[in-house]
């Protein structure tokens, strides 16, 4: 049946393209998927999932077998998505000079966002370790598992889903006050 | 997870889009192109201006530079002079204590092989003449045994500083295959490198009474276990194989009829040869005995032209494990249309290339049997190859057979890698097939797998609908399984069963040579379809009756007559043969005692044991045609007979050997030699030597 994710992985860090090629093929939706949540937007989300194919051969070498695949992966998800929003804010701090065709063009951006489903909005509204820690523990990851993803303790990733609630039950309170 | 997120949960998923199959193919293209460009890159980093390779003078430079001190140059310049002092001839003496033995460099090279025996503070009391002259000799043999083996002069010195670490671990660990070793690891390793130090020394240490046990010394050292054990583990088996619990005994006044479809697969047999050939018995579940059986070419009784394609032949004989029974032997011998009219055929190759393909006695047997196959087509014949590894792709689009080349090529080209998805690869190839329909010729899919049907439909169920559904339309589908490890079997035959196809497993090139160049009119071309058996037991004659064999193909009493309801093809040229072992009435292997209060007085209304009805169906016809004829008394049985009826009781040692008695290998090694016949491909003399090893492997 199945080669377990862990010896395919093992075998593609030792240069096995078979082994990669069906890793990244049983894993892409889902890492497609996670970064969705992570970004809330879909061609943020391409972008965010090219960019991890591409480093992600170079990554496999400090795969550790102990780790399950799926949470290593989430792992770089994580850090990719760091990555990609800090070069966001050095583009947008030097771009914050441009004239009005930008300003337009971030108005325009935002308009769209308006009319992001009220699921997408909210994510968007929380942090992004907790906006990162929702998405994890919403893809089935237990506490522990999240903790092992984040690099944090399990009770910190119990703190950021309850603050997460609060923040999103206000959110919705506020919203049904309007 | 609690309720408020269960609910975000389900909004999560509803949100989340699937990726564009597009970018996902583009995205994965770039991560293999970016890990192939890895692949052999990983060298140190270049030397730039910047970081450029540290030379001597460099270095002096750098230093000269830094040092600005008077005091520091000072102190550089007199060490510098200090050196030089010391390396003139006179310089050496300074140092030298007058004492101190001269030592040459010819007495140093001498002491070269074993220095720490000759210099090392030994404090075991052993002599050191003794490892000197003996322990070298044998060492360097033992040495070869394993990577982690520490040399055993450096045994004797475990107990002096640190234990002895072999050099070679870290070059172990440093195996890109392996995973890191962590600390944990290596102080294991280092104390059972220890352990092995102490022994070895308490060996040497009760040596010196006997000095010859020296050179055994070594021996003791047991090799840890090499990283590969530890981490490479073999790859489990996951094959899965279809079969029922053998077919029971049936007591005929309760159930006087057995229905079945007939099965000219061979899968089974292939499979217990590989597993004999690799030295193990075949697990019970692969052997169908039906299929062992009907392996055989048989030399039966060919039909006349004009009659029925095929043509039904009786024997009963005694049986050979048990004189108190008979067996009924039924043969049914398809006739050999002409070769030369035979319609064009249209061949669409499936064949799975995903990564678990790629082993030598998969994709590339694959390719070596596909174009032996080549040969025997027709400029007429069409071909065209359709892949499925993760997204199924078109190879090659139909092409006649004439052209060799392009169809060659296009097989060559094949290569392993990426998950299966079957079902895929199964729509796109019938609608290929499709495609290339015309009326009077015969469509068929070639499916090549090693049973791997990762995504999508892996349930055998729904891939039979599938396959049933497109049964209808007329293209037909057969099944080669290649290599061992990870078949499923019971998928290929769910899959070849439905599609009115053969599966067959190809093992060797040989077995290649015989499904897809000497039968391969009969893998191909249909002559009677559906085709099914059903016998009525005189319960006046018979008490007991047992089929063997033909599990995974019984079917109901009342299926013989519905049409709708299918079963085997019978091909070209095809022999199919079902055999019955029946118990007369009073003889005194009968197995059950006559019910008290039945009526077990049967009426003698015939001499007949049995009667025999046959159903088929002309290629494409829907309304089936009926063949009947009576079985009658004991007969002498002719070689082609008793040649299956060996192979039957091979089958059922090494199945479920119940019924057999005290009858075993050695009688049915001497009941298939003496019945080989003429045997021209040397099948029946494979056999035997197959039957040859299981006994030698039973024991």
């Amino acid at each position: 049946m199945m080669t377990s994710d862990e010896d395919l992985a093992t075998a593609a860090a030792a240069g096995d393209g078979a082994a990669f090629a069906s890793l990244l093929d049983r894993h892409y939706d889902r890492l497609f998927a996670f970064c969705f949540r992570i970004t809330g937007s879909r061609s943020e989300a391409e972008d965010l999932t090219q960019d991890i194919c591409a480093a992600l051969p170079a990554k496999l070498a400090s795969y550790q077998r102990r780790a399950k695949v799926t949470t290593w992966l989430y792992r770089v998800a994580v850090n990719a998505a760091h990555d990609r929003r800090r070069k966001r804010a050095t583009y947008a701090k030097a771009t914050a000079g441009w004239g009005d065709w930008e300003v337009n063009r971030t108005a325009a951006h935002a308009d769209t966002s308006q009319k992001l489903d009220w699921l997408t909005a909210a994510m968007r509204q929380l942090s992004t370790d907790l906006r990162n820690t929702l998405a994890l523990v919403l893809d089935d990851m237990t506490h522990a598992q999240a903790a092992e993803v984040m690099g944090v303790s399990e009770g910190t990733i119990s703190w950021r889903i309850s603050e997460a609630k609060k923040a999103l039950r206000a959110l919705k309170e506020q919203e049904d006050m309007v | 997870m609690t309720d408020d997120l269960n609910d975000l949960k389900a909004m999560m998923d509803k949100a989340t889009p699937q990726p564009d199959a597009a970018r996902r193919a583009e995205n994965i293209a770039l991560a293999q192109k970016s890990f192939a460009d890895l692949q052999g890159s990983r060298d140190a980093a270049r030397p730039t201006a910047v970081t450029g390779p540290k030379g001597l003078w460099t270095g002096v430079k750098t230093m000269l530079n830094t040092i600005t001190t008077k005091g520091g140059l000072t102190t550089t310049t007199a060490l510098v002079a200090c050196g030089f002092l010391f390396l003139t001839p006179q310089g050496q003496d300074i140092l030298r204590p007058p004492s101190a033995p001269q030592i040459t460099m010819t007495e140093f090279d001498n002491a070269i092989p074993q220095p720490q025996i000759e210099t090392g503070p030994l404090t075991d009391d052993f002599s050191e003449d003794a490892i000197i002259q003996d322990a070298p000799a044998d060492a360097g043999a033992e040495l070869i045994l394993g990577p982690m083996e520490a040399p055993e002069q450096e045994l004797s010195f475990a107990d002096r500083s640190r234990p002895a670490v072999p050099k070679e671990l870290p070059q172990v660990t440093n195996e890109a295959l392996m995973p890191q070793m962590e600390d944990a690891d290596i102080d294991e390793a280092m104390r059972q490198q220890q352990t092995r130090a102490v022994q070895g020394r308490q060996s040497l240490n009760a040596a010196p009474a006997a000095p010859s046990e020296i050179t055994a010394a070594p021996r003791i050292v047991v090799p840890a276990p090499s990283v590969d054990d530890v981490t490479i583990m073999p790859a489990p088996n996951t094959e899965t194989f279809a079969n029922d619990d053998p077919n029971p005994l049936k007591i005929t006044a309760e159930e006087p009829v057995s229905t079945f479809s007939i099965d000219v697969d061979t899968p089974a047999y292939a499979v217990v040869r590989s597993s004999l050939s690799r030295g193990q018995l075949p697990p019970a579940q692969a052997v169908r005995i039906e299929e062992l059986v009907n392996y055989f070419p048989y030399d039966y009784p060919t039909p006349d032209a004009g009659e029925a394609p095929f043509r039904p032949t009786v024997t009963t004989f005694q049986t050979p494990w048990n004189a108190d029974t008979q067996l009924v032997h039924i043969a049914l011998q398809g006739q050999m249309p002409e070769v030369a009219a035979r319609p064009p055929l249209n061949l669409v190759f499936l064949i799975d290339t995903s990564g678990s393909m790629d082993d030598p006695t998969k994709l590339p047997l694959l390719k070596q049997s596909f174009r032996l196959m080549l040969d025997q087509l027709r400029p007429e014949d069409q071909v065209a190859i359709v892949e499925y590894a993760g997204s199924a792709g078109q190879v090659l689009v139909p092409t006649s057979a004439s052209e060799r080349t392009t169809i060659l090529q296009a097989i060559q080209s094949l290569g392993a890698g990426g998950s299966t998805n079957g079902q895929g690869g199964l729509e796109q190839a019938y609608s290929v097939a499709e495609a290339m329909r015309e009326d009077g010729e015969v469509n068929r899919v070639i499916l090549a797998t090693d049973g791997d049907f990762n995504v999508g439909l892996s349930n055998p169920d729904a891939l039979k609908d599938f396959i049933a559904d497109k049964r209808e339309t007329g293209t037909y589908l057969s099944v080669l399984g290649f290599g061992r490890g990870n078949l499923d079997d019971a998928t290929m035959q769910a899959l070849a069963q439905n599609g009115n196809g053969t599966a067959a497993y190809i093992d060797t090139l040989s077995e290649a040579q015989k499904v897809l160049v000497d039968q391969l009119s009969g893998a191909l071309f249909p002559i009677a379809g559906d085709v099914k058996v059903q016998v009525e037991f005189n319960p006046a004659q018979v008490a007991e009756y047992r089929l063997i064999g033909y599990e995974t193909r019984a079917l109901n009493r009342e299926d013989f007559n519905n049409d709708t309801v299918d079963a085997g093809e019978l091909g070209a040229g095809h022999a199919v043969t079902a055999i019955y072992e029946v118990t007369p009435v009073g003889s005194p292997a009968q197995l059950s005692d006559p019910l008290r209060y039945g009526a077990n007085t049967v009426a003698e209304t015939s001499d007949e044991l049995g009667f025999l009805k046959l159903r088929y169906k002309e290629p494409g016809e829907a309304v089936s045609q009926l063949i009947e004829t009576p079985i009658t008394g004991s007969s002498v049985p002719g070689t082609e007979a008793n040649f299956a009826a060996a192979i039957a009781g091979f089958g059922q040692l090494l199945r479920d050997d119940r019924f057999l008695g005290n009858w075993g290998y050695d009688d049915a090694i001497a009941l298939a030699n003496a019945n080989r016949g003429e045997d021209s491909f040397g099948y029946r003399t494979e056999a035997v030597q197959l039957m040859r090893l299981a006994q030698s492997l039973s024991r």
